[in-house]
């Protein structure tokens, strides 16, 4: 078999889907991709999406397993049902694809982002993001008399939620990781 | 046992320990190594094309018509980006072929060398997978995984890039059984639950039809021989697509035609009007399904593919089977026989079936004074069919008009560029036919625009003594093209028509083959038949009907039911109440 390995909610493997085929809901799904750590593979992947129009709206990739030669790519993808059946059956037969998981219909899982914030200000804002910064948990790996670099791990929402709280504050520049993820629970 | 060798003797020695025996190419610096190492052996014959597209089409041809993996072999930069069409080509066809590329010496990739291209960047997209081989050691392993990946699941085209500095080093060979083929081992074989819910369908269906397509080529001619018992003892009827001709026999009783955009009526209106669709090893391309909405809406599908992506990409099927054709044929039959044979009475559909072959689509208005390409080929068809054939051709009408008019009776023997319609591809695709089965009688059926396309491959073809017959429907014009802009864009030809042609005959002299030249349908039979008997390459400049359009049609975007007939049928030719759907 290959690579492909959905589970439940797909369409692929059973002839009693009951899904409403031709809604045409957009859905978001995160996919667990394992590949061989070899050149060019994340452009193998990724020219795929965007030979094939799909979408990515995140995307990270590293080496998870170095005897193994295992990297693991993470995309968080959008599309019609359909649509994100196809993306899988395609990704899961690129030839030094091992196996996709769509985290998003396999059960819970769990999502996380690092971002780095760089803050500019003086005075009550600085106070102020400080202070936000500390409700959310964020850690401040820089500073300088006028500026902050907060460190922050956790979901893409709230992200977004302190980037928003940032930006009247003095947010003047954002790295972002993009999302990893793993299914919860002791299966790998 | 692993010996030290050269990495081009390693190219050599990996193509004879994978049984090759016929390689098509072109040299140049950044392949000289392997020609020296070509040069000093004589187990693998070297094809020397005169275009690297031709090279891979060869290969094309030469591995559909034997089943076996095509071999090309090109150089950097240029011979590379010429290669690119047969790739996209193959990929689109499914047809296993397996493509090496020299390149720039590895301390030299990314610094714009002398004929450097980003070769594994440009072909990615354009290959099943490809690899960039940066160690000797490496070599011999790679491709004998070239070889796994292009033949296994569903075939289709690999390239191995090959810097200079890699054929030259030396390294260690690993012979075939030594490589491990790493984790890609497609699903050959269905559940048994797949196959009863295929059997109980099958038991059922009151009005089913067969859609099958080159999976069961593609999955060997064990493929066909299952298909054919299925349908006889279903009783089932069947349909083809343009790539799965012959894997059902054209004297079959079960034998609708092709199907799709220039399919027969009745092949299509059995998949409009079918309960039970059983597509076998086809993909619903938009040239068969038309309009989706209205794609066969009453019906269940079941569909058997190797291929995971194929698999509700264009129509959600009822029942997908990923599997190998012949494996999943095997194992319904066995089902089916061991459950007692079951099936509906299906002779209501027979006759409905009857009704709609009595349209007589096909039917042209034939001439005493010009030649009908649809004649041509009928005449083509009745003096050659009993003979040991292989038909290529190349894309336009007389393409379409040659899988309506000429009979297949084994697989393997119709090669034809169905995904990408590559005009160019039929003259080569026939030479490389020719190469792997020297006897026999090997037709390009072409349109003049198509064949000018490569037709530096008439060297080729005196050179290597191929007597490749090149059935040229020459009628002016880029008929398909023409055709599309009579019914579609208001008359206004442009630029569809075939000027300054050379005169073929003087062509075929000037290469050193035999030219013939036919115009008057009186002549035609005895014109055919001295292209038969000659021994050598032949242009045959068959001059036809100008403005002669391809029916039946179901213009893009259509239902199978309104499908267009053709103009002998509106002019009443054929009597019959379908006249409505016109
Ligand atoms: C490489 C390529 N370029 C353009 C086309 C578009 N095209 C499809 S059929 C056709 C005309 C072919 O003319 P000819 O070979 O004379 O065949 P006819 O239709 O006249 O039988 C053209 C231009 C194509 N299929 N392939
Ligand atoms: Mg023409």
């Amino acid at each position: 078999m290959s690579a492909l390995r959905i589970q439940q909610g797909s369409s692929s493997h059973s002839a009693y889907d009951l899904r409403d085929y031709h809604a045409e809901v957009i859905e978001k799904h995160t996919l667990a991709v394992l590949v061989d750590n070899e050149a060019g593979v994340l452009a193998r992947v990724i020219g795929l999406f965007s030979g094939r129009g799909y979408n990515i709206e995140s995307l990270t990739v590293a080496e998870v397993d170095h005897e193994g030669h295992r990297s693991r790519i993470t995309v968080v993808t959008t599309g019609t049902r359909d649509v994100i059946e196809q993306i899988k059956a395609q990704v899961g037969r690129i030839v030094p694809v091992h196996e996709v998981h769509d985290l998003t219909v396999e059960g819970p899982s769990i999502e996380r982002e690092l971002a780095l914030f760089k803050v500019e200000g003086t005075g009550n804002n600085r106070i102020e993001a400080l202070r936000l910064a500390e409700i959310f948990r964020a850690n401040v790996v820089d500073s300088t008399l006028e500026s902050f670099v907060f460190e922050m791990t956790g979901t893409s929402e709230k992200i977004d939620a302190f980037a928003e709280l940032m930006r009247p504050l003095g947010l003047v520049e954002t790295a972002r990781t993009g999302v990893a993820a793993l299914a919860r629970g002791s299966k790998a | 046992m692993t010996r030290q060798m050269t990495g081009a003797k390693m190219v050599v020695q990996a193509l004879k320990d994978q049984g090759v025996d016929t390689v098509f190419g072109y040299p140049g610096g950044a392949v000289l190594p392997i020609y020296d190492e070509i040069f000093q052996q004589n187990d693998i014959r070297h094809v020397l094309v005169r275009h690297e597209q031709a090279a891979l089409h060869a290969a094309e041809g030469y591995a559909r018509s034997t089943g076996k993996p095509g071999v090309a072999l090109v150089t950097s930069g240029p011979g590379a980006t010429n290669a690119v069409t047969g790739l996209t080509d193959a990929l689109l066809d499914s047809i296993p072929l397996v493509v090496f590329s020299g390149q720039v010496p590895t301390f030299m990739i990314g610094t714009d060398g002398f004929q450097e291209a980003d070769t594994i960047g440009i072909t990615r997209p354009c290959t099943k997978h490809n690899w960039l081989v940066k160690d000797t050691d490496k070599l011999a392993e790679t491709i004998h995984q070239a070889f796994h990946v292009a033949t296994s699941g569903r075939p289709g085209p690999v390239l191995i890039d090959l810097p200079k500095d890699v054929q030259f080093a030396d390294g260690e060979y690993t012979p075939p059984t030594k490589v491990k083929m790493g984790h890609y081992k497609p699903r050959v074989k269905a559940s048994i639950e797949e196959i009863n819910d295929i059997v109980a369908l099958i038991e059922k269906a009151e009005r089913p039809v067969f859609y099958t397509g080159g999976g069961v080529i593609n999955s060997g001619p064990a493929a066909s021989m299952l298909l054919r018992e299925l349908v006889d003892a279903t009783g089932f009827p069947i349909t083809s697509t343009l790539m799965g001709l012959g894997a059902y026999p054209a004297s079959g009783k079960g034998w609708l035609g092709m199907l799709g955009m220039h399919g027969l009526y009745e092949a299509n209106m059995a998949m409009h009007g079918c309960d039970l669709m059983i597509n076998i090893g086809a993909r619903f391309d938009d040239r068969i399904t038309g309009r989706i909405q209205d794609f066969s809406p009453n019906s269940k599908k079941i569909h058997v593919d190797i291929d995971p992506s194929s698999i509700n990409k264009i129509i959600h099927v009822d029942l997908p089977v990923i599997g190998d054709v012949g494996h999943v044929l095997e194992d319904v039959l066995k089902v089916w026989k061991s459950r007692g044979r079951k099936k509906a009475d299906i002779s209501a559909w027979w006759k409905q079936i009857e009704e709609w072959r009595e349209v007589r689509c096909l039917t042209y208005k034939n001439s005493d004074t010009v030649i009908k390409p649809q004649y041509a080929l009928q005449r083509l068809e009745e003096l050659t069919k009993g003979m040991d054939r292989y038909i290529t051709t190349e894309v336009g009408q007389h393409q379409m008009w040659a899988a309506q008019f000429l009979g297949f009776e084994d697989p393997n023997r119709w090669m034809t560029s169905g995904g990408l319609g590559t005009m160019g591809y039929g003259f080569p695709a026939s030479i490389g036919v020719q190469m792997a089965h020297p006897e026999s009688l090997v037709v390009n059926v072409a349109g003049e625009a198509s064949w000018l396309m490569n037709m530096q491959e008439m060297g080729t073809a005196i050179q290597y003594r191929l007597p490749v017959k090149q059935f040229i429907l020459n009628n002016e014009r880029l008929g398909m093209v023409r055709q599309w802009q009579q019914l579609l864009h208001g008359e206004r030809y442009s630029s569809s028509w075939s000027e300054a042609l050379p005169d073929f005959v003087k062509l075929a002299e000037a290469f050193g083959a035999k030219g013939i030249q036919c115009s008057d349908p009186k002549d035609l039979d005895d014109a055919i038949m001295e292209m038969i008997n000659y021994d050598g390459p032949v242009i045959f400049d068959c001059l036809v009907e100008k403005h002669e359009n391809c029916f039946p049609m179901i213009p893009s975007g259509k239902p199978h039911n309104e499908m267009l007939l053709g103009e002998a049928y509106v002019e009443g030719a054929i009597k019959s109440d379908g006249a409505v759907l016109v």
